[in-house]
């Protein structure tokens, strides 16, 4: 304690603390900061039953925003002909039901099951048609074209999530979010729907294989090698390299001063 | 300077902490300190400003003999056991090999390890000597005149004139202009070649290969595209012109953002410049509006498009351009509004470009009025 008594009023100690508890902000952030995303397959066949219970589903949960028919009310946009595609999208992902009224809905665990979600979507489409769901076969990336699909994401989609889908900044507190946790059909969805800030890239744009091409190579940039460590959306481990550099620099500053700071002499005792 | 010594004078000989890295107070050691003493504290620096000192006062030698004896032990210490890893080092060169790649490993350890201890042994070695050991004096050293004596000038004066005349530079006028006629091209060189950096670029600052009736295809996959293909309200795709589509050069000038608005959401107010029209509702098909993918601030891609807000962002440097109105300015360093291809449709439907932009597209340039 004395020890600790003796340094604590040193012009280091408030550059010590003030790291000490940058470094603790940083920890807590990152363990309480997740991405969602689940699996999932491919969406059954809508039956009665199944829209009256995703009707019942609807009521109960989303109606409140949404109004009691998905007409829209002043707090949530009208659903009719939103698609499947968009329940599915905003519920899997867990952006839907909304926590709060916010910049943008963020991603959570899903409140629902697949089923329940597939419910719902059934419900929406019942309602006026808008984008399906994709199946299995749509999404599927085998045999796509990656190349293409790099040069369609460069172009269209990483200005935002950035060139290996990192995500990135947005205006106005939102976001476009990391793309590494994102399933094909969550990815097929976004793309066909727009949620969001997002534009849309319907099919006469970006045709259904050009869509399997840029989730191709979104899945492919994740089992790239990636050299580790904060690389910042794969830019390489330049996060290391930047902390080096400048703590090193102020390391070899503090080191500099240390040693051009004169030793304080005994004080001549005859002084004044 | 006088400041501090007032504030230390008022505290008597209560030792004042220093900060890290602020000059020490005014030196005491040297020579003048002791009139300072006797006189007002406020000459102190006026005093030791001129260099003056007497060399009798300087300390030889620490005060503290039985810690400087302690010190003496351990740079020593220091520098022997530099001298044990340098002598690592020789021994790791010489013993380990290198032809595989595990040996190669071991023996880049081996020299790195040693030969930065034996570094920082003997730079920790050399801290604590001038730290501890050495006295702790400023040393004022007095700068000499530039200039040469006049002896000397007038020497060398005498001997360039000598040398001058005995090369019969002066006196043989054939040999000393042929010289000069010889290395004229070698300086009249690097201003010819500053013609490669020509040619001029004439008015192709102010034209694109957009040109009436050339379709607008989407990159990547090179598909023309109708209006009804791209009627997703809110979508957003990026364009290149047809022909062009591998061109580098023609793209960096013409690439276009395209974008599909719900009705009513588009409001683009006839613009002029002067006297040419430079964005119009006129030239959108069906909501859809083509704009200029180049920044007018330094001509980044302007590719980051919002749907809920209509806002062009553009990564560099975060212009923003409302796409909804002539993507005019709204935030950031750009001067103008994007410029906005005429669009029509030709007779099997596909989007074309109805002629090549009104304006200059991208940064601002020299001669760009």
């Amino acid at each position: 304690m004395s020890w600790f008594n003796a340094r604590r009023r040193r012009p280091v100690a408030g550059y010590t603390a003030l790291l000490l508890g940058l470094v603790v902000v940083g920890l807590l952030y990152g363990a309480f900061s997740r991405t969602g995303g689940t699996a999932q397959a491919s969406a059954p066949a809508a039956s009665q039953s199944d829209i009256n219970t995703g009707q019942g589903l609807f009521e109960a949960n989303c109606s409140s925003c949404h109004g009691l028919d998905a007409q829209g009310t002043t707090q949530g946009p009208g659903l009719i002909g939103a698609g499947a595609a968009a329940v599915d999208f905003q519920m899997s992902t867990g952006r839907m039901p909304a926590k709060e009224v916010g910049a943008e809905n963020e991603s959570k665990p899903s409140q629902f099951t697949a089923q329940q979600i597939y419910q719902i979507a059934d419900y929406i489409a019942s309602l006026g048609g808008g984008p399906a769901i994709p199946d299995s076969q749509q999404v599927s990336t085998s045999g796509a074209d990656t190349a293409l699909g790099e040069q369609l994401f460069s172009a269209n989609c990483a200005q935002c999530h950035g060139f290996a889908g990192a995500g990135g900044a947005l205006t106005y507190g939102k976001d476009a979010p990391a793309l590494t946790a994102a399933t094909p059909t969550q990815i097929y969805e976004a793309m066909l729907t727009g949620p969001e800030a997002m534009p849309v890239f319907a099919d006469g744009a970006v045709s259904p294989s050009a869509k399997r091409d840029i989730i191709a190579y979104i899945v492919d940039t994740r089992v790239e090698p990636n050299a580790g460590g904060f690389s910042l959306g794969r830019t390489g481990p330049v996060t290391e390299g930047l902390v080096i550099f400048l703590g090193g620099m102020g390391f070899l500053v503090l080191i500099a001063m240390w040693i051009t700071a004169k030793r304080r002499d005994p004080r001549p005792t005859g002084m004044e | 300077m006088s400041d501090s010594e007032e504030t230390e004078g008022s505290e008597g000989p209560v030792a004042r902490r220093r900060v890290i890295g602020t000059p020490p107070p005014a030196p005491r050691l040297l020579g003048s300190t002791a009139v300072a003493e006797d006189g007002e504290a406020g000459q102190v620096s006026d005093e030791t400003a001129g260099g003056e000192h007497s060399g009798g006062e300087r300390p030889t030698s620490p005060p503290d003999e039985a810690h400087a004896k302690r010190m003496e032990k351990i740079v020593a210490a220091c520098f022997i056991f530099a001298f044990i890893a340098g002598c690592g080092f020789i021994a790791a060169y010489v013993g380990l090999g290198v032809h595989t790649v595990d040996k190669t490993l071991r023996s880049n350890l081996a020299l790195g390890t040693s030969l930065s201890v034996t570094f920082i042994a003997l730079g920790l070695g050399a801290l604590l000597w001038v730290r501890h050991l050495m006295p702790d004096v400023e040393v004022v050293e007095d700068r000499h005149e530039l200039r040469s004596e006049t002896k000397d000038r007038e020497a060398f004066q005498e001997y360039f004139k000598e040398g001058a005349s005995n090369s019969q530079f002066v006196k043989r006028p054939l040999v000393r202009r042929t010289l000069m006629l010889g290395t004229l091209p070698l300086i009249a060189a690097p201003l010819v070649l500053l013609r490669d950096m020509g040619p001029l670029p004439g008015t192709s600052l102010r034209h694109t290969v957009w040109s009436p009736g050339r379709r607008l295809l989407v990159y990547g996959t090179n598909q023309p595209i109708t209006p009804a293909e791209f009627s997703g309200p809110g979508s957003a795709i990026s364009i290149v012109p047809d022909g062009y589509q591998d061109d580098p050069d023609a793209l960096t000038k013409a690439s276009i953002t395209l974008i599909k608005f719900r009705p009513g959401e588009l409001d683009i107010p006839t613009t002029m410049n002067g006297s040419t029209l430079i964005a119009t509702m006129n030239w959108t098909v069906d909501n859809i509006v083509a704009y200029s993918r180049i920044c007018t601030h330094v001509g980044c891609p302007v590719g980051l498009y919002e749907q809920t807000t209509h806002h062009l962002l553009c990564p560099c440097h975060q212009s923003t351009f409302d796409a909804s109105h002539g993507a005019n300015v709204i935030f950031g360093p750009a001067a103008r509004a994007l410029p906005q291809l005429p669009m029509t449709v030709d007779a099997q439907g596909y989007l074309v470009a109805k002629s090549d932009y009104t304006q200059p597209v991208g940064p601002s340039f020299w001669e760009r009025g």
